[in-house]
This record gives C-alpha cells, structure tokens and sequence, in this order.
C-alpha cells in the first residue's frame, strides 16, 4: 500500500470514528430532552480538532512503521494519487453543498441552531466519508 | 472512474526483457511502485506523456507498448 492510499485510510477512518463518537453522545441526549439542553457546540469543535489530530499522529506513526517494514518504502504522491484525490474530492464536495444548502434552509425556516449546525457536521462527515469510500474503490478497483 | 479501458500493454514483458524490476521502472518513470503495478494490471490509463517516457526507456514505439484493439 503506497503514501497516499495510506493516509487515505487514516482519514477515513479517523473521520469515521469522529462523526460516529458524537452521533453516539448526542443522539441519546437528543432522545431524552430538548434541542436547547443539548451542549453540542464545543463537543462538535472538539470532535473535530481531535479528528485531525487523529488522523495527523496516525499518519506520521504509519509512516514509520511502513519505513521500519521497508526502508525503499516512499513517501509521495504521484500523478495517479493526485488523480485519485481530485476524483475523491468531486465526490465529497457534493456533500458539502448538501450541507450547506440544507444550512441555509434551515435558517431560512428560522429552525433552533443545533438543527443548523448539526446538519453542516453532517455535511463534512458525509463529504470525508464518501469521498474517502471513492477514492479507496479507486485505489483499489481501478481508476481510468 | 468511468468505464474500464480497452487499452491494454506489454510493459511486464518488455519490463523483464530489459532486466528492470518495477521498482526500477517506476523510479526511471517518476511514479510510485504502486502506480507501476496499476498500469501493469490495467487498473490504471496513464497520461500520454507518461506512456511515452514509458515507452522511451524500452526504446519501442508508443504502440509496442500499449495496444487498443480494432472495432
């Protein structure tokens, strides 16, 4: 498994696990009371800081260990990684808008602002998984 | 990713007759291993600039290398 597909799995599974921590402490909380209870604003940013620090560590730790396991072992990406990026990264932005637009409808609808912040989460969670989930069918079935 | 390519290639036998490991090649080349092994399989259609570096090492023509059947 070269650099770029490497990382491609950190991301994935680090967004993964991010997005599945905070459905798993909102959602109950949502179950039993009011939206305006809920303190979701700081577990959200930090759900996200520690993804990306997450997924930062993983991928240097990886690094090493594929390094340690074999010394020719590189670590770049070349014109089909970066092919494969911009392929994935199509797919996430997609979801992106989704989530943007449904932010703007819900404002538009002067919803409670758990509801428009959750739904742009939402986006970025979709975004990081389905375009990961893309570029890993890339990697692994093929890319023309 | 679109609908899997037609084109097919000679680089594994052109590769071995030359002596080059595809570590060797994709270093010769600017990829990865990894990239190398894709085109091998056709699992991936190089650029044209590419494929004609590719071809170049081997000293062949571009359609020794790589093949597009007739309709």
């Amino acid at each position: 498994m070269g650099y770029a597909e490497r990382n491609t799995w950190v991301q994935l599974v680090t967004s993964l696990i991010g997005t599945v921590v905070y459905l798993a402490i909102i959602v109950p909380q949502l179950a039993r009371g009011r939206v305006e209870e809920i303190e979701w604003g700081w577990l959200m940013l930090w759900t996200i800081l520690a993804t990306i620090a997450a997924s930062i560590v993983l991928s240097i730790v990886w690094g090493i260990i594929a390094g340690l396991r074999n010394p020719d072992e590189e670590h770049r990406a070349d014109q089909r990684d970066r092919e494969i990026e911009w392929f994935g990264e199509r797919i996430g932005q997609a979801f992106l808008v989704i989530g943007g637009l449904a932010a703007l409808l819900l404002t538009a609808l002067e919803v409670h602002w758990f509801w428009i912040g959750n739904a742009i989460f939402l986006g970025f969670s979709l975004s990081a998984f389905l375009g990961g989930t893309a570029r890993l069918v890339a990697y692994r079935r093929g890319f023309q | 990713m679109g609908k899997p390519t037609r084109v097919t290639n000679s680089i594994r036998p052109l590769r071995e007759a030359a002596g080059l490991t595809q570590a060797e090649l994709a270093r010769r080349v600017d990829v990865t291993r990894q990239t190398l092994i894709a085109i091998e399989h056709g699992k991936y259609s190089p650029s044209l600039e590419l494929a004609f570096q590719i071809s170049r090492i081997f000293a062949v023509p571009l359609e020794d290398v790589f093949q597009y059947p007739e309709e």
